[in-house]
């Protein structure tokens, strides 16, 4: 596979269609820029800001652009609150279709077919294999991402945080609670 | 019927277990990341749109045993090939043979930020009201189309409601096909669990899809 990307990228290359230093700025795009700890961000300040909290859930897209995070992959998204009333989780089970300026680039679990396939039928189950257990009295609705709107859970805001601020609290929300396979940690799991 | 995806997977009996990650764990190999700018780049040359790279990723006949960055490297010389933009011989020979076509645009180093942070809205302005509001129900589409199409089986001919006007977006099948944009209305549509798996389902618990408005009639 190394040598058949590089015969490609090497034609692409000398054909004039793409510009080899681009590729060296979108990986690093990725790698060190755009990733789970900016929706991290936007999940902190809603816990701490009620006013945003109301704008993310009202139009996430213009939210979460007030903190600088837009494009590819997010022009249109969509945020939903978990509470104990109601679990949200996100799939895209037709392919691999994830909150890019939010969350990066999805894990492989997350475009492979165990989670894709799974997700919709038996969400719980899949929750288990997170290590998570819900009450069997709480709701979990699965938000299948079949078009271009992307979804972003905010979890709950875990007990005993009241003293964090939101640089703190964004330590706590891992990628998994922002796609609903995880809960936010507790203060005292950190390390 | 000719058109077949792989990849419609949603409640498809599958057995393995989900393998976890570590957040910051994004690539498994070198050619993965170079894989993933690749396509990025050629997208931006305007050379097909993202509907169609759906196309062509999901109706690899070997989707299912391939890696997800296998599948985009493998619909990409697809559709490079099939465009004329690059030929056999010269993947082969891993340096270009023949003289090149014509693109829209080259993505530069400089302009990646700017491209990334615009990104690639696909909402439209209405013009047409919307047929479906809010409490709607609706049964969406029964029969199978012979394209590209972004409703998934499990949710085919079944009955919903409509939570959420989401506006008029870019129709994903029309575009897939080359037909251009064909804007219509899209609704988040939520149904029960147990509509779509029968009984055994849990009670209380829902599944939504974001679906066009010709996926979806009046409920009688």
């Amino acid at each position: 596979m190394e040598l058949r990307v590089r015969a490609l990228e090497t034609v692409l290359a000398q054909k004039g269609y793409i510009d080899p230093p681009a590729l060296d700025v979108l990986i690093d795009t990725y790698q060190t820029k755009i990733g789970p700890r900016n929706g991290a961000r936007v999940v902190a300040r809603a816990w701490v800001d009620p006013a945003f909290r109301e704008w993310l859930l009202r139009d996430a897209t213009a939210a979460i652009a007030s903190l600088g995070y837009t494009g590819r992959q997010g022009e249109h998204i969509v945020a939903v609150a978990n509470s104990p009333q109601q679990h949200h989780m996100v799939v895209c089970t037709l392919c691999s279709c994830y909150p890019w300026p939010v969350l990066g680039l999805p894990p492989t679990w997350y475009k492979s077919a165990p989670y894709r396939s799974r997700a919709v039928k038996d969400p719980r189950g899949v929750l288990a294999e997170f290590g998570v257990t819900l009450p069997d009295s709480t709701p979990i609705r699965v938000w299948d991402s079949t078009a271009e709107v992307r979804y972003l859970v905010i979890p709950e805001r875990p007990a005993g945080t009241e003293g964090l601020d939101e640089a703190a609290l964004a330590e706590l929300v891992t990628r998994d609670s922002m796609i609903g396979t995880g809960l936010a940690r507790s203060p005292q799991a950190r390390s | 019927m000719s058109y077949l995806s792989h990849a419609d997977l949603g409640g498809k009996p599958c057995s393995d277990a989900i393998v976890p990650e570590p957040e910051g764990e994004l690539f498994h190999a070198g050619w993965e990341p170079r894989a993933l700018a690749l396509t990025l780049a050629m997208g931006a040359t305007g050379a097909w749109n993202i509907d169609m790279s759906r196309s062509a990723r999901e109706t690899l006949p070997d989707y299912a045993e391939r890696s997800y960055y296998a599948i985009w490297l493998a619909a990409l010389e697809n559709m490079l090939l099939e465009r004329g933009l690059v030929r056999p011989d010269e993947l082969e020979a891993g340096r270009a043979l023949h003289p090149s076509a014509p693109v829209a645009r080259v993505l530069r180093a400089a302009d990646v930020p700017t491209v990334l942070a615009a990104g690639s809205p696909t909402e439209r302005a209405t013009g047409t009201p919307p047929r479906f509001a809010t409490g709607d129900r609706v049964r969406t589409r029964a029969a199978r189309v012979d394209h590209h199409t972004r409703l998934p089986a499990y949710a085919q001919d079944k009955l919903g409601t409509v939570e959420r006007v989401l506006g008029v977006h870019v129709f994903a099948d029309s575009h897939a096909q080359g037909r251009g944009a064909d804007p219509r209305w899209l609704y988040t549509v939520v149904f029960d669990a147990r509509e779509l798996w029968g009984d055994a389902a849990h009670a209380g618990s829902a599944v939504s899809i974001d679906a066009w408005e010709p996926y979806l009639e009046p409920a009688a």
